[in-house]
């Protein structure tokens, strides 16, 4: 028989898998409704977040509740983690929103003349974060661990797109302003990214109690 | 209440290495007629912190606070193997005897116990009086000192000559720790001191071991894990009469290395 502490923390658990599927159909809907100019989808991701944040609160609720019971050792571990991937996939939810708030206004304007590897840096972001995601259900410190890196590759896509948008920008001003979008859509896709990062890195936390933040930067 | 925890006089301690273990534990065995209940326990105590001992009942963790003050011997069955020594002292040598062990070696209990029909002063200053102390002026001074040690000095000192039962269960078992202090020990051993007593008692109980360590070796056995977060620098856990693992308390329960130490401290058994 589970004791009432393990209950608790499985459905801590599954509360937490349930907004990572939000979180991720968010980014997903975002990216397509910026692909294919869908300006109803960018409003759905828009009023969708809403759900995100409640699922933010509710988990650092049961988080909190579990806390008073004083976990140690792995559970200890489990509870913070659970905390902070919680509070990144609230920020994914956030960047997904920056997307759809870009794709809305670039709908109802004329499509930007630029070829764009933008599915390529979503796909690079959305598979960080599913991997990140699956190596916390797996607790497997070693896929978490390989994902880390990969940001990188993210950061210097986002990088190349921005400079062909800031050439496109001084060859045709008249773009400025939907190039603009573009760039803000990009550079959440980066943070996005990112945040896929900081849970790859709470997972190795998770599985080898090692702080591994930052280190990677000397 | 750091400005009033000065070293008593002449503590033995300020004699001391501070960086040399206060006790060194050598294959410590202890035996109840034939049953092993501690199996060959290898540890050094550093001085000047808190070791808390845990582990589920029956696993020999008050066996092995009693045997670092002799007081197993006080059961005829009882029987040691190995070597335990107090700053380099063989507590077991055949020239040592056990009383002055426990004068170097102080214990608390987990319920306190003072002495009923003597006072407060009394209480504290009964071990220097059966040690020969008779002046007044050191008595007096000694029972101030120690009461401010063990932080009840403000709550009894207009009332030192009123019976010890008249304090609260937490006032008296601070007593306790002043009276065992009062004979200045350099270990001061504590055996689940707060488990009687209410949240706001067993705080100041807490408190009093995170101040008292600046002086003093303390060993602490517990049941309450978070007792054993909060309060103390290094952690044991024991189990079955063996040491399981010994480390660093955030180590311990953040990230202990032996499985048996994670189940027990994750509540999966004990």
């Amino acid at each position: 028989m589970d004791n009432h502490f393990d209950i608790g923390l499985d459905e801590l658990r599954q509360k937490l898998l349930l907004m990572a599927s939000r979180a991720e159909s968010a980014v997903n809907e975002s990216v397509q409704a910026l692909m294919q100019r869908n300006h109803a989808l960018a409003l759905k991701v828009r009023a969708d977040d809403d759900i995100i944040d409640a699922f933010e609160l509710e988990i650092d609720e049961m988080a909190i509740q579990l806390l008073t019971k004083a976990p140690l050792a792995s559970n200890l571990r489990l509870v913070t983690v659970a905390m902070k991937v919680c509070q990144n996939l609230e920020r994914i939810g956030d960047e997904a929103t920056k997307i759809a708030k870009r794709a809305r206004d670039l709908a109802d304007e004329p499509p930007v003349k630029i070829v764009l590897d933008l599915p390529r840096l979503a796909s690079m972001a959305l598979v960080m974060v599913k991997e990140s995601l699956d190596a916390f259900v797996q607790r497997d410190s070693a896929a978490a661990r390989a994902i880390i890196p990969r940001d990188k590759e993210v950061d210097a896509l986002n990088r190349e797109m921005h400079n062909a948008l800031a050439l496109h920008m001084m060859e045709h001003p008249e773009t400025i302003g939907r190039c603009l979008h573009w760039i803000v859509a990009a550079k959440s896709l980066e943070r996005i990214a990112d945040h896929a990062k900081n849970i790859a890195e709470e997972v190795v936390y998770l599985c080898e109690a090692q702080d591994i933040r930052h280190h990677l930067k000397k | 209440m750091a400005a009033i925890l000065k070293p008593m006089p002449n503590h033995p301690l300020d004699q001391k290495s501070g960086s040399s273990p206060a006790l060194t534990v050598r294959g410590l065995s202890i035996f109840f007629g034939t049953h092993e209940v501690l199996k060959k326990v290898d540890i050094d105590i550093a001085a000047r912190a808190v070791t808390a001992i845990i582990g589920p009942s029956g696993c020999g963790k008050s066996t092995f606070l009693r045997a670092i003050n002799r007081m197993h011997e006080l059961n005829p069955d009882a029987r040691m193997e190995g070597e335990i020594r107090l700053f380099g002292d063989n507590i077991y040598s055949r020239d040592v005897e056990a009383v002055m062990v426990r004068r170097r070696v102080g214990m608390v209990f987990q319920k306190s116990n003072p002495f009923p029909t003597m006072s407060i002063a009394e209480n504290v200053t009964v071990g220097l009086r059966l040690n020969g102390v008779r002046d007044r002026r050191i008595l007096t001074e000694r029972t101030e000192e120690s009461l401010r040690m063990a932080a009840l000095w403000d709550e009894v000192k207009d009332r030192l000559n009123d019976p010890a039962i008249s304090l609260s269960g937490g006032q008296q078992q601070r007593l306790c720790i002043a009276r065992a202090l009062a004979v200045q020990p350099e270990v001061l051993l504590m055996d689940e001191p707060a488990s009687a007593l209410d949240p706001l008692a067993t705080q100041k109980i807490e408190d009093l071991i995170i101040e008292l360590k600046k002086d003093y070796t303390i060993v602490i056995v517990t049941h309450n894990m978070q007792q054993a977060a909060r309060s103390s620098d290094a952690t044991a856990f024991f189990y079955l009469g063996e040491l399981v693992e010994y480390g660093p308390t955030t180590k311990i329960f953040t990230n202990p290395a032996q499985k048996r130490t994670e189940d027990y401290v994750t509540g999966r058994f004990g």
